[in-house]
C-alpha cells in the first residue's frame, strides 16, 4: 500500500523530506561544483588579504609622527612624508562636500518630490544620471581639464578644480542615496503636514528632509570615500605628486593628494619610495575604513522605522 | 449655508478642486532652483560632450584617416604618428586578460551566495566583498607592479617583463569581481522562488537547479553585469598606468607592456601639453573614444537589466 522503503542509494537531496533516487556519482559531482564555487570565491578574498598584509608588511615599518608632517622629498625618502598630500586631500574633500551636499540634496528632492516622471526631460535627467555613473573617471578629469582648469573659468591646477571635479565625479552617489531616503519617508508624513496647512516646501524643509538625514548623510560619507581615493582625475586636472610648496589655498598655488602621493612614490624609479607608497595606502585605507564605520554607525544608530 | 451653495456652484458635483488658490512665488522659485539643481547633472554630460568634441573635432579634422591607418600612436614626438590601434590593442588586452578572471570569480560568487550559502555566511561575505569595491585603483595598481609581477609571476618563473599586461589584468580582473558578482546575484536572486520549486519537484539536483534552471532564468541580468564589468576595465586607469607601462604596442603577448587609452590620457596629460597643440588634443580625442565605448557598454546593460525586471517584478 506504501511506497517501498528508501533504497541504499537513496539521497536526500534538495527540498527536506523530499527523496530522489540517484545514480552513484551524482552526490560526488554536487559537493564538488559547491567546493568548486566556494574555491573561486575565495580567490578573491584571498587577494584582499594578501593585499592588505602586503602593504602592511612593507609600509608598516615607514609610519613615524615626521611621516604625517614631512613634505615629499624627490632624492631622500627617509625625509619624505605626505603632510601636502594630507592637507590636499582635506581641501579637496572639503570643496567635494560643499558642493556635493547642497546640489545632490536639491536633485534627490526635485526628483523624488516635484518631478512629474511623464516629462520627457525628468526622464532624461534619471536616465542621464544612470549614465552618468558609468562614465570613467579619467574622462571627468578631462571635463575639470577643459572648463575649470583651462577654457572660459581657466583657474589653472588649483585645488578648488581638482575638488569641483571629484564632486561632479561622484554626485550621482548622493543623488541615490538621497532619493532613496526621501523615497523612505512614508506620504503619510507628507499628508499630514499638508492637511495642517503647510506648503509643499516647508513639508519638504521641516518634515521629508529630517526624517533622510540619516540615509542623506550616509549617502555623502560614501561619495566622499569614493572620491578621497581617486587619482586618475586629478593626474588630469595636473594634481602633482612632489609639489614642495606648503602654501595651499584654495584658488592658487600646486596641490597633491594622497592617491596622488601614492601614485608618485609606487611609480618613482627609486625602490626606497616604494616603502613610503605602502605607508600612505596604510593612511589612505585608515582613512576609508573610518568613514565607512561612521556611515555604517549612522545607519544603524538612526535608521527609522515607519 | 452661505459657503455651502458658493461650493456647490463651483463644480456640478458639490465639490471645488482642492489645491486651486493663489499661486505662491516663493514655492515657485524654490522648486525652479532645485530644477537647476537636477539639470546640473544633465549638463555635466553636456560639458563632457563639449569639452571632448571642441578639442577632438580639429585633431580629427587635422590628423584624419591616420587615426586608422598610422602603424603606431606616438602623438608627442617629433614626427608624430597617430594610430590608435595599438591604444585599442592594449586596452581589449588587459581587458580581456580581466574578464577570463572576473567571469568565473564573480559568477561562482553569485551562484554561491544567491543558491548555496546561508544567511549567515551571505551577511559574512558579502561586506568582504564590498570591501574591494572600496579598495581606491591606485592600491590595486601598486600591488600589481611591486607584488603581483616580482613576487608572483617572476617567482613561478613566468618571464614577465617590469611593466606587463599580466600583472595588470590579474589584478584588474580582482577588481571587477564585486561588479560582476554583484549583478549577477541580484539577478538570480530576482528569479521567482516557484520556477526552483518547480525543478526540484522534478527532480533535479541543486546543482542542476543553480546551472540550468536559475543561471538561464537570470541571463540577460548575467550579461548585464558582464558587460559593466568590461566597461569598468575599459576605463580604469591606476592599473594599468603604473603596472603595464607607457609603451605603445601590438601583439598579445601578456609578458610584454602595453599602453591603453587611460594610459596615454594619464601620461600625455600632465601640464607640459599647452592648449592647442595636437598632443593637447590627442588627449581629448582618446577620451572620445573611450567615452562613446563605455556609454554604449553602458546603454546596452541598461537594455539588459530592464529585460529581467520586466520578466519577474
Amino acid at each position: 500500500m506504501a511506497a517501498p522503503p528508501p533504497a541504499a542509494d537513496v539521497i536526500e537531496i534538495g527540498m527536506p523530506g523530499t527523496h530522489f533516487r540517484r545514480e552513484r556519482g551524482t552526490q560526488l559531482r554536487e559537493v564538488g561544483f559547491a567546493v568548486g564555487l566556494f574555491a573561486l570565491l575565495s580567490i578573491a578574498l584571498l587577494t584582499l588579504l594578501v593585499l592588505m598584509l602586503d602593504v602592511i608588511v612593507e609600509g608598516a615599518g615607514s609610519l613615524s609622527v615626521s611621516f604625517f608632517t614631512e613634505t615629499p622629498s624627490r632624492v631622500d625618502p627617509s625625509s619624505s612624508g605626505i603632510g601636502l598630500a594630507i592637507t590636499g586631500t582635506l581641501y579637496l574633500m572639503l570643496v567635494c562636500a560643499a558642493f556635493i551636499i547642497p546640489v545632490g540634496v536639491a536633485s534627490a528632492i526635485y526628483l523624488e518630490e516635484y518631478a512629474n516622471r511623464e516629462k520627457w526631460f525628468n526622464r532624461m535627467i534619471e536616465v542621464n544620471i544612470q549614465n552618468l555613473a558609468a562614465v570613467p573617471s579619467i574622462v571627468y578629469g578631462v571635463l575639470g581639464l577643459a572648463f575649470l582648469v583651462r577654457g572660459p573659468i581657466g583657474m589653472g591646477n588649483v585645488v578648488f578644480a581638482g575638488g569641483l571635479t571629484l564632486g561632479l565625479l561622484v554626485l550621482p552617489v548622493v543623488i541615490v542615496a538621497g532619493r532613496e531616503a526621501i523615497r523612505a519617508v512614508p506620504p503619510s508624513i507628507r499628508e499630514g503636514s499638508m492637511a495642517l496647512g503647510a506648503t509643499k516646501w516647508q513639508t519638504i524643509w521641516k518634515q521629508v528632509l529630517p526624517a533622510s538625514i540619516p540615509g542623506i548623510a550616509t549617502g555623502t560619507i560614501l561619495a566622499l570615500s569614493r572620491a578621497i581615493g581617486e587619482a586618475a582625475p586629478l593626474i588630469v586636472v595636473g594634481a602633482i605628486a612632489f609639489a614642495t610648496t606648503a602654501d595651499t589655498s584654495l584658488f592658487s598655488g600646486t596641490f597633491s593628494a594622497l592617491p596622488i602621493q601614492i601614485f608618485g612614490w609606487t611609480a618613482d624609479a627609486n625602490e626606497a619610495f616604494k616603502p613610503l607608497a605602502a605607508a600612505a595606502i596604510l593612511v589612505l585605507m585608515g582613512i576609508l575604513l573610518a568613514m565607512n564605520a561612521v556611515a555604517i554607525w549612522l545607519r544603524n544608530r538612526f535608521e527609522q522605522t515607519w | 449655508m452661505e459657503a455651502g451653495s458658493h461650493l456647490g456652484s463651483a463644480t456640478p458635483g458639490g465639490y471645488k478642486p482642492l489645491g486651486v488658490k493663489r499661486r505662491r512665488w516663493g514655492e515657485e522659485i524654490i522648486r525652479g532652483l532645485l530644477f537647476l539643481a537636477a539639470a546640473i547633472s544633465i549638463l555635466t554630460t553636456v560639458g563632457i560632450v563639449v569639452a571632448l568634441l571642441g578639442e577632438s573635432i580639429p585633431f580629427f579634422i587635422d590628423v584624419g584617416t591616420k587615426f586608422f591607418t598610422d602603424g603606431s600612436w606616438s602623438p608627442l614626438f617629433a614626427d608624430p604618428q597617430f594610430g590608435v590601434w595599438q591604444l585599442l590593442n592594449g586596452t581589449f588586452l588587459i581587458t580581456g586578460i580581466a574578464i577570463c578572471v572576473a567571469i568565473p570569480i564573480g559568477l561562482a560568487s553569485a551562484i554561491y551566495l544567491s543558491e548555496y550559502a546561508t544567511p549567515r555566511v551571505r551577511k559574512t561575505i558579502k561586506p568582504i566583498l564590498e570591501i574591494l569595491v572600496g579598495v581606491p585603483t591606485v592600491v590595486f595598481g601598486y600591488f600589481a607592479l611591486t607584488f603581483v609581477t616580482p613576487e608572483i609571476l617572476q617567482a613561478l618563473g613566468i618571464q614577465v617583463k617590469g611593466f606587463n599586461a599580466l600583472a595588470a589584468g590579474l589584478v584588474m580582473g580582482i577588481m571587477i569581481v564585486p561588479t560582476i558578482a554583484s549583478i549577477s546575484e541580484d539577478a538570480m536572486r530576482a528569479v521567482p522562488q516557484g520556477l526552483r520549486e518547480g525543478a526540484y519537484g522534478l527532480g533535479s539536483t541543486k546543482r542542476q537547479v543553480a546551472t540550468r534552471v536559475v543561471f538561464p532564468a537570470a541571463l540577460s541580468g548575467i550579461v548585464a553585469a558582464i558587460v559593466l564589468g568590461v566597461s569598468r576595465g575599459v576605463g580604469e586607469t591606476m592599473i594599468v598606468l603604473l603596472a603595464a607601462g607607457l609603451q605603445p604596442n601590438f601583439g598579445i603577448d601578456p609578458r610584454d607592456g602595453f599602453a591603453t587609452i587611460t594610459t596615454f590620457m594619464g601620461s600625455a596629460a600632465d601640464g607640459d601639453n599647452p592648449a592647442g597643440t595636437i598632443g593637447y588634443q590627442s588627449i581629448f580625442a582618446c577620451g572620445t573614444i573611450l567615452f562613446f565605448l563605455t556609454l554604449a557598454m553602458n546603454m546596452i546593460a541598461i537594455r539588459f537589466v530592464r529585460k529581467y525586471r520586466q520578466v519577474y517584478d
